[in-house]
């Protein structure tokens, strides 16, 4: 699951992160209330999951409440990169200095987590990664051990940090892979990660933040998180990924037009690129999952059609602990109930394969077309969305 | 000869109380595995059609010599239950459990690494069989014979799909090993080709990869400096968004990396050749047998 950037940085000031001080904001109104409690001048900012909001114009400065009022109008509602913006941050602007990046991932190629650190900052760090690599300072952490406070000096001095920032900037790793380890993420990433101009004044000295976070959690560990759990924003979601997930379906909704159902995850990305190959575009990625019933395909057809789009659906079927004749009876009962418009093809193999294709064939439903193999199956299936179309 | 679990394996099931638990041991036991016990914490004493239940791993192995474990637990408790069997020190554990936290995951696998003693197969796997002679795990076994293809793969179903298709053809398998579909699974696709290189029984490796990581280019790497044997590969996932989970938490493109194209690319710059569908692969692997027999 990702975070929204205020949702990341609430998450980093409880484990004392230190960030700029804002507010979140749904309407006009709230976002001027907040800014004119933060003070001028301030940063209103699209909270959207996606990088490039800048820009996009999702980010902008507001000098008094006149510009926080047109910033705010302007920016919620706003249209990036095919996301609306329905939230907006607003916080104090922050004086920059230096802009540096930092990250904590879950290193699945060394199974560890690694620590990077670049005074590259506020740039999109792929590309640093490509053409300047000796510009990131890595470090796997054996999380046996954990991050150790010369872990964080080793990667500040290594990146190259300026002298006076090189314990600020080490505490902030150190609590970063905090968040990293309590919040069970499988990314911590703050970029810029800014230095601050010195404190006016004698002495003042410079400090860090984190200006941006981007936070995603580990799904399979919400359970025991359910305060971040309730982070999770419905509305951004997709309307029928929505409903597949109400109905404990993994679903992944795609741009094409042939709907997918298979069991295992597997497979059915091996039939959606077979369709692909067929020259057919898929609607959906459909794991029915192993062993399901009856009801579980009958409530799948229902998602896989509620897509408008879909103009002929594949099944494909190989059962091991899924019985094909079980397949069989969902498909029947979905006729029954819906009554769908649009052809099936159906390949039913494995498990109680001859059950399944009589019961079929009993059945004899409208536009229900049954074929033995899987490239067989692609190759139909995309002919008659063609003809559909 | 095959890999990892044989006539000599002795198996001993976490969660062996629970209703799928019980469903697969027994089956398990009805193809020939030796079935030697159960671990359900608290009913200890008790018995599964037979197989003795104990309350911990430990007990287990003192009555019985279990040399490999299954578990079946629920996520929450499986990352838990891995360690305890490592504890008792049995060499080989395979998770069948799908959903376990990724930091649970690392922990453990970090553990099994330090000190070396058990190796894991998993999580989220569907686990092994060697035709004839064992099966640890749900992989239906009616659609597989004796042979000499073995099979490493990161998928379920699509390892049924395969096997099939070889089947039809006339043939078999030495061992199947599905590793899991998670992000960190205990075994990669490198230490299962190791095994098969050195088997005698395998003479051809099938491998299905799929997006997510680098563990089918770090194989193309070894494959290239150490296996002597044929290796055909098959990758799940051309047309993944990136960015989306494609129901395997392992499976996902991140940005620009672990995309189905580099890893496909990885491997047939390495001579390793690689089928456009699941029934090409099993071609392919028919037509290099069949050139050697």
């Amino acid at each position: 699951m990702d975070l929204l950037e205020y949702q990341g940085k609430q998450l980093f000031a409880r484990h004392g992160v230190p960030v700029p001080s804002g507010r979140p904001a749904s309407t006009v109104e709230e976002a001027v209330l907040a800014a004119d409690e933060i003070g001028y001048p301030c940063v209103i900012k699209a909270q959207v999951q996606i990088g490039g909001r800048g820009k996009a114009g999702g980010i902008k400065i507001a000098n008094d409440r006149d510009e926080a009022r047109a910033q705010a109008d302007a920016i919620l509602g706003m249209d990036i990169r095919g996301l609306t913006v329905h939230e907006l941050w607003i916080e104090g602007a922050s004086e920059i200095a230096a802009e540096y990046y930092a990250s904590v991932v879950f290193d699945r190629s060394a199974k560890a987590p690694l620590v990077m650190l670049s005074t590259k900052g506020g740039m999109d760090i792929e590309e640093v990664a490509d053409t300047e690599p000796e510009a990131i300072a890595r470090l796997h952490v054996d999380p046996l051990l954990g991050f150790q406070d010369f872990h964080g000096r080793r990667l500040a001095f290594e990146a190259g940090v300026d002298g006076d920032v090189v314990r600020p900037v080490g505490a902030m790793l150190a609590k970063l892979y905090e968040v990293f380890l309590a919040e069970e993420a499988t990314l911590v990433e703050v970029n810029p990660l800014i230095v601050t101009p010195p404190a006016s004044g004698d002495g003042g000295g410079r400090e860090v933040k984190a200006l941006d976070a981007k936070v995603t959690l580990d799904d399979n560990a919400l359970f025991r998180h359910p305060d971040n759990a309730a982070l999770r924003d419905i509305s951004a979601e997709d309307p029928q990924e929505r409903m597949a997930k109400e109905r404990g379906l993994t679903y992944v909704k795609l741009d094409g037009d042939i709907g997918i159902l298979g069991n295992g995850a597997g497979l059915v990305m091996s039939t959606l690129d077979v369709v692909a190959q067929a020259g057919g575009s898929p609607a959906n990625f459909l794991d029915a999952g192993g062993g399901s019933k009856a009801e579980a395909i009958t409530s799948a057809v229902e998602v896989i059609l509620s897509n408008r789009k879909v103009k002929a659906v594949l099944f494909n079927i190989f059962g091991g602990i899924t019985r094909c004749d079980e397949v069989a009876r969902g498909l029947i009962e979905a006729f029954h109930q819906i009554n769908p418009e649009v052809p099936f093809v159906v390949r039913l193999d494995g498990t109680n394969d001859v059950e399944g294709r009589q019961l079929l064939a009993e059945a004899s439903l409208p536009n229900v077309h049954t074929e033995s193999t899987m490239d067989g199956a692609a190759q139909k299936v995309v002919e008659l969305a063609r003809d559909a179309a | 000869m095959s890999i990892l679990v044989d006539g000599n394996t002795k198996l001993c099931v976490s969660g062996i109380t629970g209703r799928e638990g019980t469903f697969h041991s027994l089956r398990n036991r009805q193809y020939g595995t030796q079935v030697v016990g159960g671990v359900t914490p608290g009913k200890g004493g008790q018995d599964v059609e037979g197989v003795p239940v104990f309350n911990t791993f430990h007990e287990a192995v003192e009555q019985t010599g279990a040399n490999t474990a299954m578990i079946f637990v629920p996520p929450r408790f499986a990352a838990d239950s891995i360690l305890e069997a490592e504890d008792a020190g049995i060499p080989l554990i395979v998770a069948i459990t799908e959903g376990i936290p990724a930091h649970d995951e690392l922990r453990a696998f970090q553990v099994l690494k330090k000190n070396g003693r058990s190796r894991l197969i998993g999580p989220n796997c569907p686990g092994i069989l060697s035709p004839g002679k064992a099966n640890v795990g749900i992989i239906p076994a009616s659609f597989f014979r004796e042979g000499n293809v073995g099979v490493v793969s990161r998928s379920g179903t699509l390892t049924y799909q395969i096997g099939n298709v070889l089947a039809q053809s006339g043939f078999g398998n030495s061992t199947i090993v599905g590793i899991g579909g998670d992000p960190v699974p205990g075994t990669d696709f490198i230490d299962v080709i190791a095994m098969f290189e050195e088997d005698p029984e395998t003479e051809l490796i099938v491998m299905c990869g799929e997006i997510g990581g680098d563990a089918e280019e770090q194989a193309a790497e070894f494959i290239a400096a150490n296996v002597s044997k044929p290796v055909v590969a098959y990758i799940a996932g051309f047309t993944a968004p990136p960015g989306k989970t494609m129901g395997h938490a392992g499976a996902i493109v991140s940005g620009s990396r672990g995309t189905a194209a580099a890893k496909a690319e990885a491997l047939e710059a390495k001579g390793v050749r690689v089928g456009r569908t699941p029934t090409q692969v099993a071609e392919v692997a028919v037509s290099l047998l069949g050139a050697a027999a």
